[in-house]
């Protein structure tokens, strides 16, 4: 990955900034009303109903929900692989219902999208597969050659055009598949479970390659995902859908910092590490004498820092333990929860700025068991 | 033994089949793969939809592949007059043989076609491809190890019907065969024709599934 992220810088200095600079501005959708159902013999499913929301320009967007709530289907509308029953999608303030044959080929070729099984065609080498954009599109051969080099370079495949895509790993065909994507230059790239079908390592070094061509390429990328870790990683927006409808949407930190929709919660609950087992055996609700302790949880939801000194100076010379901690750092903000053991003597006032959320669970008899 | 007029004789008898199967199979190919891609992208979910005309074609197609050859090749003759001019001969004899082989290896390859991966059509679409991108470039290459198999089915199938049309006088081995074994009872040259005969089914077979896995290793 960083032989990628090297090669990344490099053919970015080189070729993009002008471009760069002149795209910055498009790349952005908008759902207004949105509505989609299916009809087939076996009846009418209402995927999708009156979306609205907003995707800006050069950021990373999240898509999330349970298996079912419409996120393929809503993504699926940004390139009209899908066409709305109701509403409009407006990519770059137009509507791209109203586009003719010629003219959602060049939406396509400005709105990039990668799959989950890659769809790589094994009849063609890596090359011809990232060259297919370009050779429909009528580009010159050796503007071709360039810029498939350009774009195997950039996603770390330099001289990897010869082979079949049956011959690469998972990972490999993928970053096959964003080539393909990125080497018509759109201004939106969609993935749909990008790295459902990958371990946990290549994941990550393509969340990183994505990330990469979102800042240095100013595109706009749009993702659906079941794993939380990566709108956590690498989003700065996200929205919940849930029975075809948005449930909440914001900026990660807020969504994720505080959840207000069940679903939201829902989802986020594989993240959350809960009530550690033993602790939840002893703790009884009310104070049963003075030698109690209380079990305080702390929420950072994103405005607060865990302040670490405050707190022992709040505990006096009590004796503060650390029962559990989970804290994330999601865009710039610390999220999550602490859990705290104060010792023998009473309740103590957590003032309001320390933390989103102050709640004593209950107490313990002793935290040591 | 064979005499050597014998000989003479089915090795033109042997030249006259090649030839009709192999114009016949050309033409088969030439219209069943357009036939096919037609079934494929007509339906009304396909890519050039038009549901109608695809019932109608699809039912042409099934009425030839249920007549059986030799009552289609009865059936054809005021047609194959008007194409060959004759209704014997080699020449005649192709008119029959690929208006049934051409059907027959159409839906063969019309499965194989079925067979992509839907996920390639729409990234392709996804790439700005247009519908015949697709067919040129998705469609026609994946499916080409399935219709390349198609096609070895389809011209061992019409070596067999080839020599039923050597039955009403079209030449080739078969024609030698039923002149010369059947209505002459000369055994040697009967098993002398079926020996051909399965040398000839066996090198089409071999080259064929050869091919197929040359595709398919890619
Ligand atoms: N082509 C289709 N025909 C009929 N129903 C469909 C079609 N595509 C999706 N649906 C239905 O629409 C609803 C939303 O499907 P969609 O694929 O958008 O969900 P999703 O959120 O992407 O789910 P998953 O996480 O499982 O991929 C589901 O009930 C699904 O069964
Ligand atoms: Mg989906």
């Amino acid at each position: 990955m960083t032989g990628a992220a090297a090669t990344l810088a490099r053919s970015a200095v080189t070729e993009i900034p002008a471009a760069a600079a002149a795209i910055r501005k498009a790349g952005t959708v908008r759902f207004e009303g949105l509505g989609k159902t299916y009809r087939s013999s076996a009846g009418e499913v209402q995927a999708l109903s009156s979306i609205d929301l907003d995707i800006r320009a050069g950021e990373i967007f999240g898509i999330i929900g349970r298996s079912g709530a419409g996120k393929s289907s809503l993504l699926r509308t940004i390139n009209r692989l899908e066409r709305p029953t109701t509403g409009r999608v407006l990519v770059d303030g137009e509507d791209i219902a109203l586009l003719d044959e010629a003219g959602l080929v060049a939406l396509r070729r400005r709105v990039g999208m990668i799959f989950q099984h890659f769809n790589l065609l094994s009849a063609k080498t890596v090359y011809e597969n990232v060259a297919l954009p370009l050779r429909v599109a009528g580009v010159a051969r050796d503007e071709i050659t360039r810029r498939v080099d350009q774009a195997l370079d950039l996603v770390g495949l330099a001289g990897k055009g010869g082979t079949y895509p049956s011959r690469l790993s998972g990972g490999q065909k993928q970053r096959v598949g964003i080539a393909r994507a990125l080497v018509s230059r759109p201004e939106i790239l969609l993935c749909d479970e990008a790295t459902s079908a990958l371990d946990p390592e290549t994941t990550v070094s393509i969340l990183r390659l994505l990330r990469d061509i979102n800042q240095r390429l100013g595109l706009t990328i749009v993702l659906i995902t079941h794993e939380m870790s990566v709108i956590r990683e690498i989003c700065d927006r996200v929205v919940v859908l849930e029975r075809g409808e948005i449930a909440e949407q914001g900026e990660v930190w807020q969504v994720f910092g505080a959840p207000r929709h069940p679903a939201t919660q829902a989802l986020l609950q594989p993240l959350q590490h809960g009530l550690p087992e033993d602790l939840a055996d002893r703790l009884h609700e009310t104070r049963r004498g003075p030698e109690d302790q209380a079990v305080v949880e702390l929420t950072f939801a994103g405005s607060a820092v865990p302040d670490l000194a405050q707190l022992t100076e709040l505990a006096g010379g009590r004796g503060l333990r650390l029962l559990s901690s989970q804290i994330d750092r999601i865009q710039g903000r610390a999220i999550g929860k602490l859990l705290l053991a104060l010792g023998p003597g009473g309740d103590a006032e957590f003032p309001a700025h320390l933390a989103d959320r102050t709640r004593i669970i209950g107490y313990v008899d002793d935290t040591d068991g | 033994m064979l005499t050597t007029q014998m000989v003479d004789r089915l090795q033109q008898a042997l030249w006259d089949t090649v030839l009709m199967v192999s114009v016949s199979a050309g033409i088969a190919v030439l219209a069943g793969i357009p036939l096919a891609v037609f079934l494929v992208t007509s339906g009304s979910d396909g890519i050039f939809p038009a549901p109608r005309l695809n019932r109608i074609i699809g039912t042409v197609v099934n009425g030839f592949r249920a007549v059986p050859f030799i009552v289609l090749l009865v059936a054809l003759i005021p047609f194959t007059r008007l194409v060959a001019g004759t209704t014997i001969g080699v020449w005649a004899a192709i008119v029959p043989l690929s208006v049934s082989a051409t059907p027959f290896f159409a839906r063969i390859a019309e499965v194989s076609l079925r067979e992509v991966d839907p996920g390639l059509v729409e990234a392709a679409q996804s790439i700005g491809c247009r519908r015949w991108d697709i067919v040129r470039h998705v469609l026609l290459p994946e499916a080409l190890p399935g219709i390349a198999g198609g096609f070895t089915i389809t011209v061992v199938s019409m070596i067999g019907a080839s020599a039923m049309a050597g039955a009403v006088g079209a030449g080739g081995l078969g024609d030698v065969a039923i002149r010369y074994g059947y209505q002459r009872f000369d055994t040697t040259v009967m098993l002398v024709v079926i020996a051909i005969l399965i040398l000839l089914v066996s090198a089409v077979q071999f080259s064929g599934d050869h091919a197929v896995r040359r595709l398919k290793a890619r």
